[in-house]
């Protein structure tokens, strides 16, 4: 009887985290990739990873407090058992990466170091200089490395998943999939296929993502018939150099390290910006947040950067928008130690040298928050039950997705180092609950299959792919069709979004879709096509884009990234205790309905034509009861004066 | 990576172009259709913007599809990823130098050479198509030196051990080696390794037969380095000999010509050089060693 086989696709932090331990677990792994697994996207994080550790714990940090700060800064929209374990499991994953030989910084007496990062008080990120995400993926690549060479794990690299292969009972079975050098298609049986293939962001054209990131695999477990969730959650990272071909992430551990975000209170000031005095300068974050300062949550800071140059025409540069970040203070010898990757990346690519002239840096798309639904199985005190098959279970029997391209772990809003904890965790945990899968199953290998499943499942795909070689020219040229499509969702659904625009965006995306299937290509070789493969992602790429902007019209509230000012809830105008107290109360009022109606998580269907049907989902939040989210607000106090007195009467 | 594009297109807070007297500049590409094809040069005119590098010169080929002469042509192929230079995939010769096609900025390469840029493949690694390259070798290299720490496993064992900070600033240079090969295509005893399938052959024939190959021709200071990270790692020293005995057999570190081209074209300023000597004398002290308890 052939052995089980769990199938992996994506070879970043999550899928290789996931590889690793299956192979530990005993079961033999294949891995589909895009690219060779060191060049994962995962490789662009770089500020660190977020646990408590034994400082912050004397200083009065605990788990719950690092899940307190997660689910507030997430604006309560994740489910918390998930949140729960893995900030529970977050020391020991730090612990284990230490093992694992990542060059985390040191103190003098050997000790991991950490900083800073945005939404909390506590120094909980780990980090190696300005690389982190790159180490911790070099450490997990190695290690598959390692059970490559003893057998356990054949990695298929350069090879592009087409899609899940469903039986007629509705089970995952396999997948198609193609290489990309010969373009040869082919099946994988598989006794559990896991999708750990990152986010969306081509969507939006320019990001701080890899060229990989076209959520492609995504889309098209999607349109098998998974569900997905959160699509309208996407994060806007306040800090990226802009660019012609890519918005190159600044990292949030620049603000972490001690930088200061400014604009000259002059507009438009030509003064070269060592030569603004201190009084001259306007430090908005510090003087409308002084507890978090530069550290807010993300997608606070990034409102507050859009805010200053588009609305308070207070942009450095007149002909662009864009703030400073200044790290000019800070001594050389440090920031060399401690941020020398990023510092290297703005020097390259601006030719200037931040250590002594402030960065010019503007927001860019940088995550999606939303994903694949995935399920978990909730224990009596609030985690989860490891050695679970639900946990990270998509809706298809079989079909697993962690990592970015879940929904799971950061609710409308992900505080920065949360990130390379949720990919290493959702791939380390989901392996025992596959294990328990495989030992239960009693209905045969994959492989035991039917050869016509595969074989059907194969055909189609073939017949899909010559069908798109075989396109008439003179039609429509992919690459300009991708061009509007992320000028459309750059302009209507990052920052600011309003449901006129919205409305608008969907039209044109749909219009953008029907000219898609008309595209003509300059290449109809069977060798090495990047053309069809891009042709072939840009079509998959409508279907997010229209749930995205769909998620996005209909959810009438702002919630973390997704921010609608016609349905903001402003801060207390009044000055007059009663009345200020009175604005307090109607502002609760408000905040109980709003929770009431939109406390919920969207979760995307694909109908029969392919459009996406939306329904709402309750979200678990049994361990931290959601409190108005009251960062920087007017009258916060008040607020959280009426909100506690409620509380007590409950 | 063999994906190709992204919408590249000026942001609509750009600034007036730096170069305002080149309106366009040349693009020539050597390009190969497949394995064990024969190459051309084709040239292509592209339109200058602010802020450009490479890859959106090539971004900008592939969307426009034809030449200088009009001539309708299929895009041009390459890798890349990140585009942030630490993916590694990017790497090609531009104007006959090896590097990452991200850094390499248009103003730039316009002030050394106006008007025109050439792109060549990596000559060290098989063509695939164009400027896309095979560079399995390089990665097999990787484990032939066992780069990796042996760790009992990933269940819970508390922290790892204490380490200086001195030690982390010595490693964490070696520890950012992004895998790209410009050191390898810069080496001279890095000789060009190209195999093909034969027709009775399977996949899993051919790929032992690939890797043994590599694993007799020098494995590169890429690999080398990372041999000296590995040894130099707490736990990762428990298996330093068998590195060693990696790197003392057939296509060892005693290949190694002193060139030192390695470390003058690696785009991460990885002191490779040093690696390469440490390394050379552990091999000797362990080669010794090796002698004397025979």
């Amino acid at each position: 009887m052939p052995k089980q086989r769990v199938m992996v696709i994506g070879g970043g932090l999550a899928g290789l985290a996931a590889t690793m331990k299956l192979a530990e677990l005993g079961i033999d792994v294949d891995l589909i990739s895009l690219t060779p697994v060191k060049r994962s996207h995962s490789v662009c994080a770089q500020g660190g990873i977020n646990s408590v550790n034994a400082r912050t714990r004397q200083l009065g940090d605990s788990e719950d407090l690092h899940l307190d700060d997660t689910v507030y800064g997430g604006d309560f929209l994740q489910h918390q058992p998930p949140v729960k374990e893995m900030v529970y499991w977050a020391p020991k994953i730090i612990d284990l990466m230490d093992r694992l030989g990542v060059t985390f910084n040191r103190t003098s007496e050997g000790h991991l170091d950490n900083r800073r990062f945005g939404g909390t008080l506590f120094k909980r990120t780990a980090f190696a200089g300005a690389t982190t995400g790159q180490q911790l993926l070099y450490a997990l690549d190695e290690q598959v490395r390692r059970w490559e060479a003893e057998g356990r794990v054949k990695k298929f690299e350069s090879w592009n998943y087409l899609g899940p292969i469903i039986d007629d009972a509705g089970i995952c079975r396999g997948v198609v999939a193609q290489d990309l050098i010969s373009m040869e298609i082919r099946t994988y049986p598989a006794d559990a296929v896991i999708i750990a293939t990152g986010g969306c962001g081509l969507l939006y054209g320019r990001s701080t993502m890899s060229l990989v990131c076209n959520g492609g695999a995504v889309s098209r477990t999607f349109q098998a018939g998974a569900k997905y969730a959160n699509a309208e959650f996407i994060q806007v990272h306040p800090t990226a150099i802009p660019g012609a071909d890519k918005l190159r992430l600044m990292s949030e551990s620049a603000r972490g390290e001690g930088g200061r975000v400014w604009v000259p209170r002059t507009p438009h000031d030509e003064r070269s910006p060592r030569e603004i005095p201190e009084s001259e300068r306007y430090y908005f974050l510090e003087e409308r947040y002084p507890e978090y300062g530069n550290l807010v949550p993300r997608d606070i800071a990034t409102r507050e950067i859009f805010n200053v140059c588009v609305h308070e025409g207070l942009s450095v540069d007149a002909d662009r928008q864009c703030v400073y970040l200044d790290l000019t203070h800070i001594p050389r010898e440090e920031l060399d130690r401690k941020l020398g990757g990023i510092l290297s990346i703005y020097e390259k690519f601006q030719g200037v040298d931040p250590r002594d002239e402030p960065m010019k840096i503007f927001p860019a798309v940088h995550y999606s928050m939303g994903g694949l639904w995935v399920d978990y199985e909730r224990t009596a005190d609030g985690g989860l039950n490891i050695g679970s098959p639900v946990n990270q279970a998509t809706n298809i029997p079989r079909l697993y997705a962690i990592g970015e391209c879940d929904y799971q772990y950061h609710g409308a809003n992900r505080l920065g180092a949360n990130s390379l904890l949720s990919c290493i965790f959702s791939g380390l945990m989901v392996a025992p609950g596959i294990e328990t899968l495989l030992e239960s199953s009693d209905d045969g290998t994959a492989a035991d299959q039917p050869s016509s499943l595969f074989e059907g499942a194969r055909r189609q795909r073939q017949q899909n792919f010559d069908a798109l070689l075989k396109r008439p020219g003179g039609g429509e040229n992919p690459y300009l069709l991708h061009q509007q499509l992320g000028e459309v969702m750059t302009r209507t659904a990052t920052v600011v979004r309003f449901n006129k625009d919205l409305e608008q965006a969907y039209a044109t995306v749909c219009d953008l879709e029907q000219r898609a299937a008309k595209c003509s290509l300059s290449d109809t070789g069977n060798w090495t096509n990047q053309n069809v493969v891009f042709t072939a992602a840009l079509i998959d790429m409508f279907p997010l884009a229209k749930t995205l902007l769909k998620g996005a019209l209909q959810r009438d509230e702002c919630r973390g990234a997704h921010y609608k000012p016609d349905f903001a809830m402003p801060g207390l105008e009044a000055t007059d205790p009663a009345e200020r107290r009175r604005q307090a109360e109607a502002w609760c009022d408000k905040f109980e309905e709003r929770n009431a109606k939109w406390l919920k998580s969207t979760v995307a269907v694909l109908d029969e034509d392919g459009e996406p049907q939306l329904a709402y989902e309750e979200v678990d939040t049994s361990l931290v009861p959601p409190r108005p989210r009251l960062y920087g607000l007017v009258g916060a106090e008040a607020i959280e004066e009426v909100w506690k007195e409620r509380v007590a009467v409950n | 990576m063999l994906f190709d594009y992204f919408g590249g297109q000026c942001p609509p807070y750009a600034m007036s172009d730096q170069h305002p007297e080149i309106d366009s500049f040349e693009v020539r590409v050597l390009r190969q259709d497949a394995p064990g094809e024969r190459s051309r040069w084709e040239r292509h005119r592209v339109t200058y913007e602010r802020d450009m590098n490479v890859i959106s010169a090539l971004q900008k080929i592939a969307a426009q599809a034809e030449t200088v002469d009009g001539q309708p042509v299929a895009p041009v192929c390459w890798d890349s990823n990140c585009l942030e230079e630490v993916c590694g995939a990017c790497t090609m010769l531009i104007n006959g130098r090896t590097r990452q096609a991200c850094t390499a900025l248009i103003d730039r390469l316009m002030e050394d050479c106006p008007g025109e840029i050439e792109l060549r493949p990596m000559s060290k690694f098989p063509v695939i198509r164009d400027l896309v390259v095979d560079r399995t070798r390089l990665f097999r290299a990787l484990t032939k030196v066992k780069a990796w720490v042996p760790v009992d496993g990933y269940l819970d064992r508390g922290q790892g051990p204490l380490r200086s900070m001195e030690e982390q600033q010595q490693s964490y240079p070696l520890s950012e080696c992004m895998s790209c090969g410009c050191c390898l295509e810069a080496c001279p005893q890095y000789t060009k390794i190209e195999s093909t399938q034969d027709e009775s052959e399977s996949d899993e024939d051919f790929s032992a037969r690939k890797s043994a190959t590599y694993d007799s021709a020098f494995v590169g200071a890429h690999a080398i380095s990372q041999a000296v990270l590995f040894n130099t790692n707490p736990i990762g020293k428990f298996i330093a000999g068998e590195r060693l005995d990696a790197l003392t057999g057939p296509g060892g570190i005693q290949m190694c010509g002193n060139a030192q081209n390695c470390v003058a074209v690696c785009p991460k300023e990885i002191p490779l050089t040093t690696s390469i000597a440490r390394a050379g004398r552990s091999t000797t002290l362990h080669v010794l060693k090796k002698w004397f308890d025979r």
